[in-house]
């Protein structure tokens, strides 16, 4: 239990805020509108769905707010790196940025299906208020016109078409009905094209589709414009309802109760929205600043396992390790924003990716450079970012494990050599005394161009002794009886056979429990840092282990566990 | 966008649309509205979407994900051959039941959005696209090599090969194997 607390206990109170505001809003408007005075008339009509339609558009206006937050990536990053004093647990909250945002839309589509149902059953009624189906109140309440000294009570006039029509009239010629159909049907195209099904696979149809967002805000700004929820005005001398109620027919006539007045409550939905609309403006704008600065290639290679490194220059441009950045090409697809992490090390001048094929755009990429011409400049390409995530904290833990999958090594790329370049400067920032490091990869070919960077960094630490400061153990996860037997007939030689490391290459997936065992004995006081990135299955093992092998006990050691995946 | 198939997108949408026709229907017949037999049309007109979109189709490129217990489903929608393999069909079939729900309040939402999901469904069979079921892979054993069909016939201690019995000649052989040595 305590480990639990070490790990999400943030996540958690975090998400025991959200949801208590939204259930005392639920709470207070309801009752707001089932027992405030002014509303008397409009329940008489309309029973309980009033404040069951009135409670979830106040959660709305919550949520709807919050939704665009979270997706401000430009805005994230410049609260994490004001952060830089305080507590990791802030920044690592600050990483679950989508997974909030994916709750807050669930939390819109139910809250709006509820509003619906509930407006749905008080178009109805309203409707039969109207047609003189209910008692004599209602009836004299619905007959109230905006004429003269009197104002309407109910929104629906009209009386002359086929009472089965008049509620798809009424939401199809008013303003609160047509904004509303539209939105729904926005959120509901969002939705069912945000399904991971889709978005894994076609992550263009996810994109296009999710800019209707623009038609759902503009749609819910206006959508209370109407006016149409109607409470009871002060008139002069005063409409006392418990007297009057029986008496619709002397309305007007006799002193004591004069003609109800009724308006319109003023829209508030845009008080709550308009400030993160304008945050989430100037975040699009930024993007498009930085994709108009020029970018320079400095250099472009084609690896192996169809893997594309490039190396660019922009002017003004500063990183830290394992950020990434958002590519976009104007000549494969002029909206799309791709984002990869960097694998070059803040204190090189230029900045490199590592581009797998995975794809439409990355093979159209891999396409293009292929036909470039020897030295010839890349195409236009517009870089956003850099955008920091989990693995900027590697160097404030005393000792870090870093985990990475296939090609979810490439933050660590970044991460190793930016060791190698303090190692040399003998930079007093580095916290950490011991890194532990995991590859887990399918095939061999992958390893060529990171086998580069692991000769030099070996080589390197001979040199200077510092053997013990980098531990890294290599998985290949797909082998086969050919690769044994390769092994096999070289198993007596110094370096391995796959990568030509001095550490031999493993095989099949590491034993989890072993690692993190030998890690707690080998650093018995210290908080360790676990990075992941690769997939998620690989992330709840680690988690578990994380909180399995962690001790609230201050005295021994804590796993802090961080991932990062797209 | 060249790689998509519209039909997951389709399907999907469709999934949805049927779910909020039958949600619809509900409060239709449960507030007792005008039109209620149009809502009573929309319970079951939606139940009836949602068991045909149910199973996901398998992808023409790529993993298929199940959803949950879609096997019977999948048994079933395979019955009908022709009329839910091909997309066309869908396509007409949707934007068919979806009309009737145009004609009350509660239940157009969900025309509305089964007509969007036909449209994609329209879409996806002009691209050529067609519904497959998603059924277990049978355990296909590997194919024996050549020189395994004949195995030897007659188990150790061997007579000399001219004493030995041959498929050929079952007579002539110096003894018969109390098992068959061919399976």
């Amino acid at each position: 239990m305590g480990n639990w607390i070490i790990n999400n206990g943030f996540t958690a109170v975090m998400l025991v805020v959200w949801m208590g505001i939204n259930i005392f809003l639920f709470v207070w408007f309801y009752l707001f509108y089932d027992r405030g005075d002014q509303f008397y008339y409009t329940r008489h009509l309309l029973g309980s769905a009033l404040p069951w339609a009135r409670a979830p558009a106040a959660v709305l206006n919550f949520n709807c707010m919050l939704i665009l937050l979270p997706v401000c990536r430009n805005l994230l990053s410049l609260i994490r790196g004001s952060f830089v004093c305080c507590s990791r647990t802030m920044r690592k909250q600050l990483d679950k940025n989508l997974s909030f945002h994916k709750l807050v839309a669930y939390m819109i589509a139910l809250m709006t299906a509820v509003h619906t149902i509930a407006h749905l059953l008080n178009l109805e009624w309203f409707t039969n208020s109207r047609q003189g189906v209910y008692d004599k109140l209602s009836t004299a309440l619905s007959s109230l016109e905006d004429a003269g000294n009197t104002t309407y009570l109910n929104p629906v006039r009209i009386k002359d078409l086929d009472p089965q029509q008049i509620p798809t009239y009424f939401a199809f010629t008013t303003i609160a009905g047509l904004t509303g159909v539209v939105i729904t049907l926005a959120l509901i195209l969002i939705i069912t094209s945000s399904m991971e099904v889709i978005r894994r696979s076609y992550f263009e149809v996810f994109w296009y589709t999710h800019h209707l967002f623009i038609i759902f805000f503009a749609g819910l700004v206006f959508h209370g414009a109407g006016r149409i929820v109607r409470s009871q005005q002060r008139t002069d001398p005063p409409h006392n309802f418990t007297f009057c109620k029986d008496r619709s027919d002397e309305w007007g006539r006799i002193p004591e109760c004069p003609i109800p007045q009724f308006a319109g409550g003023f829209p508030q939905t845009w008080m709550w929205v308009i400030g993160p609309m304008i945050l989430y403006v100037c975040e699009r704008l930024l993007r498009f600043i930085r994709y108009m600065q020029t970018v320079r290639y400095r250099k472009i290679v084609m690896r192996p396992s169809k893997v594309l490194e490039l190396q660019m220059v922009k002017s003004g441009f500063k990183m830290e390790v394992g950020q990434y950045v958002f590519l976009n090409c104007p000549a494969i697809s002029q909206l799309e924003w791709h984002p990869f992490t960097m694998t070059s090390a803040p204190e090189e001048d230029f900045f490199t990716v590592h581009i797998r094929s995975a794809g439409d755009w990355t093979d159209k990429l891999i396409d293009i450079m292929q036909q470039l011409p020897e030295g010839a400049q890349g195409p236009k390409m517009g870089v956003d970012g850099p955008f920091g995530t989990a693995s900027e904290d590697v160097f404030d833990y005393e000792v870090s494990m870093l985990v990475g999958a296939g090609i979810g090594v490439t933050p660590f790329a970044s991460i190793l050599k930016s060791i190698w370049y303090k190692f040399k400067e003998s930079n007093p920032k580095l916290r950490t005394r011991k890194i532990y490091f995991y590859w887990l990869c399918r095939e061999t070919h992958a390893f060529e161009w990171f086998a580069d960077l692991l000769q030099v960094l070996e080589r390197e630490m001979e040199e200077r002794g510092m053997g013990d400061f980098l531990t890294y153990k290599l998985y290949l996860t797909g082998w086969d009886q050919t690769h044994a037997n390769h092994v096999m007939v070289h198993f007596d030689e110094d370096t391995d056979v796959i990568t030509g490391l001095r550490q031999k290459t493993q095989y099949g997936r590491p034993l989890w429990d072993k690692e993190f065992e030998q890690v707690r004995k080998e650093n018995p006081m210290s908080v360790v840092g676990t990075f992941l990135c690769g997939p998620a299955m690989l992330a709840k093992v680690l988690a578990k282990k994380c909180a399995k092998y962690s001790d609230v006990d201050p005295r021994k050691t804590k796993f802090y566990f961080n991932k990062e995946n797209f | 966008m060249g790689k998509i198939e519209w039909a997951m997108w389709a399907n999907e949408q469709a999934l949805a649309s049927g779910l909020i026709l039958l949600t619809g229907g509900i409060v239709g017949v449960a507030g007792q509205f005008r039109g209620w037999q149009f809502a009573s049309y929309a319970v079951a007109a939606g139940v009836f979407v949602c068991l045909l979109e149910y199973p996901r189709s398998k992808r023409a490129k790529g993993t298929s994900v199940e959803r949950t217990g879609q096997y019977c489903f999948t048994v079933c929608v395979k019955a009908f051959g022709p009329l839910t393999r091909n997309y066309y069909v869908r396509a007409f079939l949707h934007a068919a039941i979806c009309v009737p729900g145009g004609f009350m309040l509660a239940t157009v939402l969900g025309c509305v959005c089964l007509g969007i999901s036909s449209l994609i469904y329209l879409a996806a069979a002009i691209r050529g696209e067609h519904w497959e079921p998603i059924l277990p892979r049978k355990e296909t054993r590997k194919p024996v090599a050549e020189s395994i069909k004949n195995p030897p016939q007659n188990p150790p201690p061997r007579p000399p090969p001219e004493m030995r019995k041959k498929i050929s000649d079952l007579e002539g052989a110096a003894y018969d194997n109390p098992v068959s040595v061919t399976d």
